[in-house]
């Protein structure tokens, strides 16, 4: 009884460790300045503009998630064909690449000196530097997140509501728009929080490929890492943003997971 | 007129098949597990390519590999219903219904389908999730859906193995109304004779990727044209309408002619089955002192030993298929012609309401 205690004692113990040490940071930032402060402190130049690029670049990332990746997961998770493992492992990879590494491997794509870096800026188009690299390495590091839940999600709606649908007049593509994507909509959301909430929260490859120039390529994450040293307020405020978005966005996965488990039950 | 042929090469066997199902009539392709039922069926709706075939319905030829025609499955027109259903869970009974309806305008699926449903007897369904409905109501809404389009051929793939033993008599039932109203021709799979022999006009056993033999139930139990199909056919089945008997039994009047008696409870339409091994040959006119309540004057029509047993079909007013032994063959001078009388006990038969 007495050694049963004990044990549980150890337990409660260590979730209290785990959860004052994961929360206090996030507490910490909240409590350093007031509310008004936090409020204040957003109306400095810049800290908008971060946040709003911010919410321009991720949407505009994830826009073109959605359009090239829901369909590429489709084709993963119901075709067999050559080379399908492969595919599927290049297409993760990103996934376990650290941050700078992506960076620079983009540089080295389509920087100046880069692969095909040189051809576009001869036809007259700056990337480097510009929005536009932010956008690219947003969808470079957030893509594969969106693609590994989208083809689990397609990949566990029945073969033969595909089948079914065809039988009921409708061609593959019909048969796609009407009945994959909806049946596996929860997961492909889930997908696109995830996704979301990688690009929200990107640093490194966008410093190395897209640089921090306020108001251009300057997103919230950079912005914070700018202020750190001058304005600690301002870093808190946006701190403060981006930890309300994660938050929404974590609710909503588990809200669609919890969807998609009542889905699978039936 | 539904007609498939085909060659491709499965897993374990060739699949070989040329298969006719005339409008209105209902083919049921029977076999064990494993033995390429599906694979036809899917060959026939488009949803698999075989090596080599051709699938012709009507006029139209769906798929002919020698000339390199193939329609694709949403322009053959042929309604499917799928083993478990497969009904769409994100959409409600109605709009499952309204699926297909494409070539009416938008306005007036909704109404097309609550009709269709209402036909089935669950209109009040309409607004329901596949997952809230039983099996025998899935089956009704995969049915209804599988003929808004008004399809050309109907294929149905074990419609009835997702449903517990007690739908299954009424769903059995219903089914063959709606395949009769339908006044397409129907292909249905199925791995049990029984169900084969309700439902089908005519019956194909298929066994390892080949049809080994056609004809109407009857036929096939009478006289199988192998050990395979006497095995598969097994029972013996005769059709009649039930009654109640003295001291609990029910009597069956036979169509065509003929009184059954079984220990079963049933009344109303039935089936009734009974195995060729408890089926006695004496000959006709002399009664017996058995046991056996049941007693049919029959002709022989064909005589097939398999293995230490002899299979001998009979000519009643349904056909009827006795096993029995070599002896009795010599004894009762059994070949084609000879008169007969077939018994068989009360409590070897059993009653399935139709």
């Amino acid at each position: 009884m007495i050694r049963r205690r004990w044990f549980a004692g150890a337990l409660f113990g260590a979730l209290a460790l785990a959860l004052t040490f994961l929360t206090l940071p996030v507490v910490a930032i909240f409590v350093e300045a007031t509310p008004g402060e936090l409020v204040g402190s957003l109306d400095e130049p810049g800290v908008l503009d971060a946040l709003w690029l911010s919410l321009r670049t991720t949407l505009t990332a994830l826009l073109i998630i959605i359009v090239v990746g829901t369909p590429a997961a489709y084709l993963l998770a119901t075709r067999r064909f050559r080379g399908r493992e492969l595919v599927i492992t290049l297409v993760e990879l990103p996934l376990l690449l650290p941050p700078a590494v992506a960076g620079v491997g983009l540089l080295a794509t389509l920087g100046p000196a880069g692969l095909i870096g040189g051809a576009i800026e001869d036809a007259g188009i700056q990337i480097v530097f510009e929005t536009v690299a932010v956008v690219i390495a947003l969808t470079f590091v957030a893509a594969p997140f969106f693609l590994r839940s989208a083809q689990a999600a397609f990949a566990s709606v029945d073969r033969t509501w595909l089948e079914a649908s065809r039988t009921l007049g409708s061609s593959e593509a019909r048969t796609f728009l009407r009945v994959a994507v909806p049946a596996a909509s929860p997961g492909l959301l889930a997908g696109l929080a995830l996704a979301w909430g990688r690009a929200l929260g990107e640093f490194g490859a966008t410093l190395i490929f897209a640089g921090s120039f306020r108001g251009r390529t300057q997103t919230a994450p950079l912005a914070i890492y700018e202020r750190l040293g001058t304005d600690f307020t301002a870093a808190l405020a946006l701190s403060a943003a981006l930890v309300a978005a994660s938050a929404a966005l974590l609710l909503s996965v588990k809200l669609l997971s919890g969807l998609r488990t009542a889905d699978a039950a039936y | 007129m539904l007609r498939i042929e085909a060659r491709t090469t499965l897993r374990h066997f060739e699949l070989e098949a040329e298969l006719e199902a005339p409008a209105g009539t209902c083919v049921a392709l029977a076999g064990p597990s494993g033995a390429g039922k599906s694979t036809l069926l899917r060959i026939a709706a488009g949803l698999l390519r075989p090596e080599h075939g051709r699938v012709t319905c009507g006029d139209e030829v769906w798929l002919d590999t020698a000339s390199g025609r193939e329609l694709a499955p949403e322009q053959r027109a042929c309604g499917y219903v799928f083993q478990d259903y497969a009904l769409f869970g994100h959409l409600r009974a109605w709009q499952n219904v309204a699926y297909g309806l494409r070539r009416l305008p938008r306005a007036q699926r909704r109404s097309r389908a609550q009709e269709l449903l209402e036909q089935f007897g669950i209109g009040d369904l309409a607004e329901a999730r596949p997952a809230t409905l039983s099996g025998g109501e899935r089956q009704r809404v995969a049915l209804a859906r599988a003929l808004a389009p008004q399809p050309r051929a109907l294929l149905l793939d074990e419609p009835l193995s997702a449903l517990d033993a007690r739908t299954r008599a009424s769903a059995s039932r219903e089914l063959a109304t709606v395949l009769r109203d339908a006044g397409v021709p129907a292909l249905l799979v199925t791995h049990d004779f029984m169900e084969a022999a309700v439902l089908g006009d005519r019956v194909a056993v298929i066994d390892a990727g080949r049809i080994v033999q056609q004809g109407s139930a009857g036929d096939l139990a009478a006289a199988p044209a192998s050990a395979f199909v006497a095995d598969f056919t097994g029972a013996v089945v005769l059709t009649g309408m039930a009654r109640e008997g003295p001291d609990g039994t029910t009597l069956v009047d036979l169509d065509g002619g003929g009184v059954a008696t079984s220990t079963d409870r049933r009344t109303g339409r039935v089936a009734l089955s009974v195995h060729p091994w408890e089926i006695a040959l004496e000959p006709a006119g002399a009664y017996s002192e058995g046991s056996a309540q049941n007693r049919l004057e029959a002709e022989v029509v064909t005589v097939t030993a398999i293995g230490n047993r002899v299979r001998v079909g009979l000519s009643a007013p349904q056909p009827l298929v006795a096993e029995v032994t070599g002896a009795a063959v010599g004894g009762l001078h059994l070949e084609a012609g000879v008169r007969v009388a077939a018994t068989w006990k009360a409590t070897a038969t059993r009653l399935v309401s139709l």
